[in-house]
């Protein structure tokens, strides 16, 4: 922030040299000139603005597969886990309740490691270490940002489950449902309406945090602003751009979900 | 199997739940049969154990030991299908536990499409029936959030009553409502009753149980303490327990 107001300040000094010099047109002018400059050189010049636009579709590209493996892995780490806790007492000990107990435990250790590190840190172990012989950047990505958003997206899931009464359980069970039907018709649903704005939140995180896929070399958003800066020596354009293209994806995302609540919340009139 | 009326529906043999070892006995040995088109009312201080009775029946509650036998089958069995015998068995619940993510319509023919496959424009239509016999046919679109407590567990009954059930297990129905609005839902048990359903009934409402019982069990500390009819419980109470827990609730 500093950085950028000083840039700013820079920037306005020297235009006033100039505007001093200049005396046909006003000060303004000469700084909306400046401006206009920095603007042409940081993106139309060499089609640097290809960068952004590219940078964003994979920035794009990672979060949404990301996402979707995130789900897919949180709900089924939160069933696992959640499992484990509800059928506890139902289950007669036997083949199925150690494969639950197991998994239960595999779970548990993948929420622990995925949690307990950086994203940086997992997506280089991804791409240096575990991947090493791939050179698929952004598969690579898909599968690191996606396994970390599952660890979180599996602990809102299973806080929704746990926030359902049992008495809605009871009654799926009364009438005849087996445990993954109850699950499927009755509790899910009231529990991702539940953790909506929660999973919301975790989705705004990530389309964020894919912003270090630059370590690895994967040219995302922010690599590609961070391209032009290194062509253009100047930092305050593409920095700036690069922010405001995030503000207005999370903005646009955040209103989408607001009608999505306003819709699933039809029920609690 | 189709049982006539007066043949045992319900059959339980020395039915035990133990807590943290033998430490706390809800039901300490109850065996009693229920026959079909029988009202049996299950009345008793709080802590008797007459809720963890009820909730046996359709194996909420996993008994520790005893047999239950349903239609000829015994449900505690490991080989017994508990999902497909729960489906004959309709169970109404203190708090109602209508789903609040789903119309009336949708709670109603969630389980007879879902579960007997029944299609949804038949599902729809039996329905509308039922809602119709309880005065609430022009609510099928709103959600339980819209509905007031009698309303709500007026509901609960007929969406048991959807799937066709051969006995109605009621866990204390009336136990969370205002005052003004028991009455509602006594009325639509009572035409149920009528009706000649097999009915197990936890409640504080003795004025139900003389009424419409026809028979009335009286629990306390795990065990059956006294089954009658009506008329000898209320009026000629053997045990001094009853006598003295009737004194407090009449």
């Amino acid at each position: 922030m500093i950085s950028i107001l000083s840039n700013v300040y820079a920037g306005v000094i020297a235009l006033a040299g100039e505007a001093a010099e200049q005396s046909s047109s006003g000060w303004f002018g000469d700084l909306w000139n400046k401006l206009r400059d920095d603007f042409i050189n940081n993106f139309i010049a060499k089609d640097r603005y290809q960068y952004l636009l590219k940078g964003l579709g994979v920035t794009f590209e990672v979060t949404f597969f990301a996402a979707l493996l995130g789900i897919l892995l949180g709900i089924i780490v939160a069933l696992i886990r959640s499992s484990h806790d509800k059928l506890a007492d139902e289950l007669r000990p036997g083949f199925f309740k150690v494969l639950l107990a197991v998994f239960n435990a595999l779970s548990n250790l993948y929420l622990t490691v995925v949690r307990g590190t950086p994203v940086v840190v997992q997506l280089m172990i991804a791409y240096f270490i575990i991947f090493a012989t791939s050179n698929n950047k952004v598969l690579v990505a898909i599968l690191a940002f996606g396994i970390n958003s599952g660890a979180y997206v599996a602990e809102i899931i299973r806080s929704g489950i746990m926030s359902i009464d049992i008495g809605q359980f009871e009654a799926g069970r009364s009438l005849g449902f087996g445990y993954i039907r109850t699950m499927i018709y009755i509790i899910i649903p009231q529990a991702i309406k539940n953790v909506l704005p929660a999973l919301a939140n975790e989705f705004i995180v990530l389309i964020k945090e894919t912003s270090v896929s630059g370590y690895v070399g994967l040219q995302d958003l922010t690599k590609g602003g961070d391209i032009i800066r290194s062509r253009t020596y100047s930092a305050f354009m593409p920095l700036i751009a690069v922010a405001a293209i995030y503000l207005v994806i999370v903005i646009f995302f955040s209103k989408l979900v607001t009608l999505l609540e306003r819709r699933l919340r039809n029920s609690d009139r | 199997m189709i049982a006539e009326k007066g043949d045992v529906i319900i059959s339980v043999k020395d039915l035990k739940k133990y807590y943290n070892g033998e430490a706390i006995k809800a039901l300490d040995g109850i065996t009693t049969d229920i026959k079909k088109g029988e009202v049996v009312v299950v009345i008793g201080p709080s802590g008797s154990g007459k809720s963890t009775f009820l909730r046996s029946l359709n194996l909420l509650e996993r008994p520790t030991s005893g047999t239950i036998t349903f239609n000829g089958t015994d449900i505690t069995s490991k080989e017994t299908d508990i999902n497909k015998l729960r489906q004959k068995m309709g169970m109404v619940f203190q708090h109602f536990n209508l789903f609040p993510h789903l119309t009336i319509m949708k709670n109603m023919t969630l389980g007879p499409i879902k579960l007997r496959g029944m299609s949804k424009v038949e599902a729809e239509k039996r329905a509308k029936l039922l809602l119709g016999r309880v005065g609430l046919q022009d609510r099928a679109d709103a959600y339980p959030s819209q509905l007031s407590g009698g309303q709500k567990q007026r509901i609960a009954i007929v969406r048991a009553l959807a799937m066709e059930p051969d006995v109605m297990l009621f866990d204390e129905p009336t136990s969370a409502l205002d005052p003004e609005m028991v009455g509602e839902v006594l009325e639509v048990m009572k035409q149920l009753a009528k009706s000649g359903m097999t009915m197990v009934c936890v409640t504080h409402e003795m004025g139900f149980a003389r009424e419409v019982g026809t028979r009335v069990i009286f629990m306390d500390c795990g065990k059956i303490i006294e089954e009658n009819t009506p008329e000898q419980i209320f009026t000629n109470p053997q045990n001094e327990r009853l006598v003295s827990f009737l004194k407090k609730v009449l």
